[in-house]
């Protein structure tokens, strides 16, 4: 078998012009449809920064809620409601809303304002400056240095700025594993100070942080929330409804998706045409081999092996010239929200291999038809 | 021993039916080189391509080494012509991006014989024909001769039982068909193994053992060799 596969490979790295169109012509969906998922991807996950970097085991909201950004403020007593939950080990509120930073140079940039309980600065982020104590002095903030940190004019520990008319004071630098999607600065504050530094509402919690004692008290507290109309979810579960969110209810989803089908029938066509000419170009040897005793599944193993290898090959080189883009934009486009997962790997390998067995097919149509008796009479 | 009884071959439909091979029978017994000599037209590749399990006949038989070939299975035949046949083509049908040894190492690899193993043998073979020195070149870079060598190694490689060759000397000049004849038959056929030929090139009839010859799709009979 190994012989044969040798010659089939033989045959195919013969014939260097299609060999190389094949390639490239694989290379080239695979890039576009990776760079396509890794995109939506990206936007996706970079959509649910906050929760990831809050890190809450458990978020209670209102259930009208499909993603981190529009959070809707909920009453303080669904606070105690949610406290007094058997199952629940801790549960404290957390502020998220915009607020207008003023710089020195007098233009305004809007900033993501997270506010922590006071008491247990739950969610906080990691700092690499300054002490995470100093979150209590006057007017404290701790800024996220991400892709955005420079839009604030990258201030120091004890630089000061105002806010929402406001003075405010870098007390610390954090860092969290993932920059938001919208390219807005983050500025972590105890929740007191959020709620006063900010225009007030009738309710000032927007999500109430939990903590339960064990696993399997989740789908009772999930309930008992549920009974106070409001929604309890895992920090995975609000992830899934803010994609599902990204997915369907925008045309990001759709529009992400079309242009991935794009991708693959472009590849489909420059690889599924070439293998047919390839297939053709070698027809007459195909018979000579039929009359020397090849048996159809010889000839249909060596189209196959063929077409994968061209596949696999494409495929690798498709992923290589693709995460080399993406690791580029991001050294030079901080917010770059392009990440290649298993998912768009596997993803885009599974339309690879529809796109080899498709041209494999068309080849094996025809090789299968060819007469060795027309080897004779040629 | 390969014997020919009662074949008979249709081709087309209706008004456009003819037939190109009408009730043929021989025998070829090893150590013989049959020629099967006649006109263009006259059947001789349908017959050819019937012999050598590859065209299915309309009716009669085909027995080699006692078994009736049409009554095997597609893959039971195509083991058949892997491995008692050798085949070289009247247009050779050589790999063009197969070196001459990989070319010849064709029908081992087809056989499951691992690649190195089968590159040993295809040497042999090519030293055979005398191409031992030209195993590496292309068969592009080949004179006529010289892939004609190469085909008949090709043929030889798995020591089949049965030759066939189609029209050998149809491209190449007198001499050098004369010389290729010359060499097979003195240094390929054996008692073992029997070699049909099909030509309408009286200038290499005169190596034959015995010329059958046709028309119109039917044996006429023997022919006189030329001397």
């Amino acid at each position: 078998m190994k012989g044969l596969f040798l010659l089939a490979l033989k045959l195919l790295l013969g014939d260097r012009g299609k060999f190389a169109t094949l390639v490239i012509g694989i290379s080239f969906a695979v890039f576009l449809m990776m760079q396509m998922t890794s995109m939506f991807f990206g936007i996706i996950q970079h959509s649910a920064a906050n929760i990831i970097n809050i890190g809450a085991r458990m978020w209670v909201m209102d259930p009208a809620i499909r993603t981190p950004l529009n959070s809707i403020p909920m009453p303080s007593y669904i606070l105690d409601a949610v406290r007094s939950i058997p199952g629940v080990e801790y549960a404290e509120p957390l502020y998220m809303g915009a607020g207008l930073v003023h710089l020195e140079d007098g233009t305004y940039q809007p900033v993501t304002i997270i506010g922590l309980d006071d008491a247990t600065l739950m969610g906080r982020p990691n700092l690499v400056a300054g002490n995470v104590l100093d979150i209590y002095r006057t007017n404290a903030f701790f800024v996220v240095k991400d892709g955005n940190y420079a839009k604030l004019g990258n201030p120091g520990i004890g630089a000061t700025f105002e806010i929402n008319d406001h003075r405010g004071i870098i007390a610390g630098i954090a860092q969290v594993p993932l920059g938001g999607l919208f390219g807005i600065p983050t500025l972590y504050t105890t929740y007191t100070r959020a709620t006063e530094d900010l225009p007030p509402t009738r309710y000032s919690i927007s999500y109430i942080l939990v903590q339960p004692k064990r696993s399997q008290d989740i789908p009772e507290i999930e309930e008992q929330v549920r009974k106070l109309g409001y929604l309890a979810l895992t920090n995975q579960g609000f992830i899934r409804r803010n994609d599902r969110f990204y997915e369907f209810q925008t045309a990001m989803g759709i529009n992400i998706l079309i242009m991935t089908l794009i991708s693959f029938i472009v590849g489909l066509s420059i690889a599924g045409e070439t293998f047919y000419m390839f297939v053709l170009d070698n027809l007459e040897r195909f018979g000579a081999l039929k009359a020397i005793g090849a048996r159809g599944s010889d000839l249909i193993r060596m189209i196959v092996f063929q077409a994968l290898v061209v596949g696999f090959l494409g495929y690798g080189l498709g992923v290589l010239f693709s995460s080399a883009l993406i690791g580029f934009s991001r050294l030079r486009i901080p917010n770059y929200a392009a990440v290649i997962n298993y998912q768009n790997l596997l993803l885009a390998f599974a339309m690879v291999l529809v796109i080899s067995v498709i041209s494999s097919y068309i080849g094996i149509r025809r090789v299968i038809r060819i007469d060795p008796f027309d080897v004779f009479r040629s | 021993m390969i014997e020919v009884h009662n074949i008979s071959k249709w081709f087309g439909e209706g008004h456009a039916r003819t037939c190109a091979v009408r009730d043929a029978s021989f025998s070829v017994a090893h150590g013989e080189m049959l020629y099967i000599v006649g006109p263009s037209g006259s059947g001789k590749t349908t017959l050819l391509s019937i012999i050598s399990g590859i065209l299915r006949p309309d009716s009669g038989s085909v027995t080699v080494n006692g078994v009736d070939i049409w009554n095997l299975d597609s893959n039971a035949l195509a083991d058949f012509r892997l491995r008692t046949v050798g085949f070289v083509f009247q247009d050779y049908h050589l790999f063009p991006r197969l070196s001459a040894l990989e070319n010849v190492a064709i029908p081992l690899v087809l056989r499951r014989e691992r690649w190195e193993k089968g590159l040993e043998a295809a040497h042999l073979a090519l030293e055979a024909v005398g191409l031992a020195s030209r195993e590496g070149l292309s068969p592009k870079k080949l004179s006529g001769g010289e892939q004609q060598r190469v085909a008949i190694a090709r043929a030889i490689v798995a020591a089949p039982d049965l030759l066939i060759f189609d029209e050998p000397t149809a491209s190449l000049d007198g001499d050098t068909g004369k010389k290729i004849v010359t060499f097979v038959r003195d240094n390929i056929l054996s008692g073992q193994r029997a070699i049909i030929i099909v030509t309408h090139d009286e200038r290499i009839y005169e190596f034959a053992s015995r010329i059958l010859r046709m028309e119109d799709g039917q044996m006429t009979g023997e022919q006189e060799k030329i001397p």
